[in-house]
């Protein structure tokens, strides 16, 4: 009953085409979304002495994205194990350290990473950290995808990024 | 009869009166005693202990009587509450300028299996000049702590690795050695320098 003529045919043809196209950027983006929408700034640490002690790194971590993420683990080639901590001072003043397991940032929320909270504990040290040395540290997230950031380290005194 | 009452008020008394005793050993020396220890340091001249500086000088808290006094506890392996206090001490003094130089300011490990003389004189040289580190025996840190009414606690990790938990707090005590305040962790430098300021001024309007 129906007759299509090529020129028909060619542009159903088309139309397919553009559709499996579109699903597929569309499955790509929900692949690598989750990081794609994170974007940590001000990443610093504090030089070390040594290999002996745990390097610390902060900094802020942005979800600017529609979905929450959350924050799942931390790898450096600078420490055999690095783990996001979370320091705790009660109401007799006594201050404690543990991981901070699982983070979840909400969207459009910020993550901070400062000393007195949480921070990135970087055990096992490979290597000590001089002040001016820039290394890399990867954050892995549940919903897919790791984002790698230079981390700039301070002086052992340093307080903030800019120190 | 009448010497019968006598005796019988007699012993009611003096069974009070040892009730009385007994409740108050309890309280105080019995088992009854307060086992955290109290919420304020002694006087500097009242406490006990004898440790060494990171020049490896014997010190002590009656060598702090005369000075106004800011002493904190820490150790060196801590990568974040410690350094951050240190560097916020720094911060304080650069701030109080020449006042500065009256203080003592020193800085006690929880850690002295870690931080030995050597150790502690590395680590407190990237912080100010007037900071002086103190460490000795396990048990003169425990007997420091007591008298600062200060609490730590070893706490393992995997394997060998271990942190301490520990009061982070700075106390500050005028040149007679008498406690005047503390300063939380984290307080900020506009409440931390003016209390710094009253402990040195005390001297002024004391006796």
């Amino acid at each position: 009953m129906f007759k299509l003529s090529k020129v028909e045919i060619l542009r159903g043809m088309r139309t397919a085409g553009f559709a499996a196209i579109a699903l597929l950027l569309a499955l790509s983006s929900t692949a690598f979304a989750a990081s794609d929408d994170v974007f940590v700034e001000d990443a610093w640490s504090r030089a070390s002495i040594g290999t002996n002690r745990p390097g610390v790194a902060y900094m802020t971590i942005r979800n600017a994205g529609e979905t929450p993420v959350t924050l799942i683990g931390l790898t450096s080639s600078i420490a055999m194990r690095a783990e996001v901590h979370r320091t705790a001072t009660n109401e007799q003043g006594v201050s404690s350290m543990e991981p901070a397991g699982d983070l979840t940032i909400a969207p459009g929320t910020i993550l901070t990473l400062a000393p007195g909270g949480l921070h990135a504990m970087l055990m096992n040290l490979q290597a000590p950290i001089n002040k001016g040395d820039r290394f890399k540290l990867t954050l892995k997230f549940a919903e897919g995808g790791e984002v790698t950031v230079e981390v700039v380290a301070r002086g052992i005194a340093a307080r903030g990024p800019r120190d | 009869m009448r010497r019968r009452h006598i005796l019988r008020y007699g012993s009611a008394t003096v069974a009070l009166t040892a009730l009385t005793l007994f409740a108050g050993w309890w309280q105080v020396d019995g088992p009854a005693t307060p086992s955290s220890p109290g919420p304020f340091p002694l006087p500097l001249a009242e406490m006990t202990f004898k440790l060494v500086d990171h020049e490896g000088q014997s010190v002590g808290p009656q060598s702090l009587v005369g000075r106004p006094t800011m002493v904190f506890f820490g150790f060196t392996y801590c990568p974040d509450v410690c350094p951050t206090t240190l560097s916020d001490i720094t911060s304080w003094l650069d701030a109080l300028g020449e006042v500065a130089a009256q203080l003592n300011v020193i800085f006690i490990t929880v850690d002295p299996a870690r931080d030995t003389v050597e150790v502690l004189s590395q680590y407190i040289k990237y912080f100010h000049a007037q900071i002086r580190g103190w460490t000795g025996s396990a048990a003169e840190i425990s007997r420091a702590a007591r008298d600062f009414r200060v609490s730590y606690e070893k706490v393992s990790r995997d394997g060998d690795a271990y942190t301490m938990n520990h009061t982070a707090s700075v106390f500050l005590f005028d040149a007679g050695g008498r406690y005047i305040s503390n300063i939380d962790y984290h307080e900020s430098r506009e409440f931390a320098v003016p209390k710094i300021l009253r402990a040195i001024d005390t001297q002024r309007y004391a006796s």
